[in-house]
């Protein structure tokens, strides 16, 4: 008897290989070049066309490059796991600071309908507009890449923060505040005993949010600031007409946003409660 | 005259309402209560005993009127005046003991969290929470079990007056009638001041020293004050033989289908009146009396 999980597992791996193989068998092998008559040889079929790599080069290509994946070798040649540490730098830290301004100010906006109200226009407006439209001014006043790179991260993760903790805070159940008001808790030990850890879920689930908007920004953030990091990784590849580096660090994007999301999951999780 | 431990004085609660421009809940509530009472409060839904309530708590605010404590007039909350509200009002993120020391921590702040956690252990286990239940969750207890920590909680902080907003409203009748015990017990050896509303009639005779009786709102009064002159202690089971008894649940029962109705309206004076006392001991010597002759 086996379990669902187990075999959700078995029927994974079966979609897996069944779809790799029907990529592998797609791709037309090239001949070798004895192998080309001499007609074919004048009409330019001996040098080697681009193509979609098939998955068995893909796999290789996966192999060697995390069997060393820290390697420096100048500027365009560095391992996978400098660029994606890069990466992970800027967002983490444009993801830190926006999280440093969005929470204070989203109990700010969930407690008072003042504030709430007097900011709501400027939310609405600044919210829609796509983060790398920040790019050109952000690349102007700081003059800076790297740091124009961490404000467009800062600005798009600032949003779903916002609106979840005010939004969680301002809906913490009024028999809860009640309790806080009838023991005489002051308005600091209100937030941190009582509005805190009622709004937590709500609060973490924007932080999930924002930290899988941020991943997705900086791979089209570092193609334009350039560089360093996965993104240009991305678009160098592409530039060298590497297909096999480009479909490989479009996986290593995959997995390093499924890390950063299930890390939130698990915090989601321990902050979640039952009423 | 000596002051009462708590006086209610001209108590009016106005909401604006888009039919008649102003809906007066009540109007010109006068209210005694002494040291040590436990005084309950009925009346329909919507006659503003739980307003009443919240502004004894200090959580509402009356358009008109004062509230004298000990000789103080209360405005805001505070750990005097501790609430047990109908739906518990834990919080579900802390343990049932987190939720007791919590308070215990916001009435003793200089305490070390042993003393803190050895308060909290003692008032659990008068409710009968302990062996491991009190580290669960409110989500992993039972409804009972919930309104026990709430009692717990309310005791903890040794307050003067206690507020209970309809306690044992959600709870079946077998939990019901063990609280009940339990919290009469915790009362008897504590002697706080208690102010309760309850829909129950029995809960309330068995309970209390006094019942107030409210008239339906519009204008909404507290039309009697029924004092149980039943002696303590009192025993669910000899309580229905005391010839008492059903004097009182008679009378109150028929306040509450019929009378009930008859004080509505605005009041053609204004205020400085207190709720009639009706003593039915006094009553039933008359009856037999009657009866006799």
């Amino acid at each position: 008897m086996t379990t669902l999980k187990s075999r959700a597992l078995m029927l994974s791996v079966a979609i897996l290989v069944f779809l790799l193989g029907i990529w592998e068998l797609s791709i037309p092998t090239q001949k070798a070049a004895e192998e080309l008559t001499e007609y074919e040889i004048l009409m330019g079929s001996a040098t080697p066309k681009a193509g979609v790599p098939p998955p068995s080069e893909i796999i290789i290509k996966v192999y060697e490059e995390l069997s060393n994946p820290f390697y420096e070798a100048g500027p365009n040649d560095k391992g996978i796991g400098i660029q994606i540490g890069y990466s992970l730098y800027r967002v983490l830290t444009g993801f830190g600071l926006a999280a440093i301004l969005a929470i204070p100010l989203g109990f700010v906006i969930g407690m008072s309908p003042l504030m709430y109200r007097s900011l709501d226009p400027f939310i609405q407006i600044l919210r829609p507009i796509s983060p790398l439209a920040w790019m050109p001014l952000a690349l102007f006043v700081i003059q800076d890449s790297e740091g124009s790179a961490i404000f467009v991260i800062f600005i798009c993760s600032i949003w779903p923060m916002l609106i979840n903790t005010a939004f969680g805070v301002s809906g913490v159940r009024k028999d809860w505040v009640n309790v806080a008001k009838t023991h005489e808790l002051g308005a600091w030990k209100t937030a941190y005993l009582v509005i805190l850890p009622a709004a937590a879920p709500t609060i973490v689930t924007g932080m999930r949010i924002s930290i899988g908007i941020a991943w997705l920004v900086i791979v089209a953030a570092e193609m334009l600031v350039g560089g360093t990091g996965i993104g240009y990784y991305v678009w160098n590849e592409w530039n060298n007409l590497d297909l096999t580096s480009v479909i490989f660090s479009i996986l290593m994007i995959g997995v390093v946003g499924m890390a950063l999301d299930s890390v939130f999951g698990i915090l989601q999780s321990r902050v979640t409660y039952q009423e | 005259m000596t002051q009462s431990f708590l006086s209610v004085e001209g108590l009016t609660q106005r909401y604006p309402s888009s039919e008649f421009g102003e809906l007066t809940v009540f109007e010109n509530l006068d209210l005694k209560i002494e040291k040590g009472e436990f005084v309950s409060i009925t009346g329909h839904s919507g006659c503003g005993k739980s307003t009443i309530l919240n502004v004894l708590a200090g959580l509402d605010e009356a358009n008109e009127g004062v509230v004298i404590m000990e000789g103080r007039e209360v405005s805001g909350p505070s750990l005097d005046r501790g609430v047990v509200f109908q739906n518990y009002s834990l919080l579900p993120w802390l343990s049932a003991l987190r939720n007791v020391t919590f308070a215990v921590e916001s009435r003793h702040p200089e305490w070390s969290a042993d003393q803190v956690k050895e308060h909290a252990n003692y008032y659990l286990n008068l409710v009968g929470l302990n062996d491991g239940v009190e580290h669960r969750k409110p989500s992993q207890l039972s409804g009972g079990m919930r309104q026990r920590v709430s009692i717990a909680r309310a005791f903890a902080t040794e307050p003067k007056l206690l507020l209970l907003d309809e306690p044992f409203g959600a709870l079946d009748a077998l939990t019901r009638g063990t609280i009940q015990d339990e919290l009469l017990k915790i009362w008897a050896g504590t002697g706080q001041t208690i102010f309760m509303i309850t829909h129950d009639v029995d809960e309330a005779i068995y309970l209390s020293d006094r019942i107030l009786l409210m008239s339906n709102g519009p204008y909404a009064k507290i039309a009697e004050s029924v004092e149980i002159e039943i002696d303590r202690p009192r025993s669910r089971g000899s309580i229905v033989e005391d010839a008492l008894y059903y004097d009182i649940r008679n009378h109150l029962v028929q306040f509450l289908t019929s009378r009930s109705k008859e004080f509505s309206g605005p009041s053609s004076e204004s205020g400085g009146h207190l709720p009639k006392m009706v003593r039915l001991s006094e009553n039933s010597i008359i009856k037999k009396k009657t009866m006799a002759l």
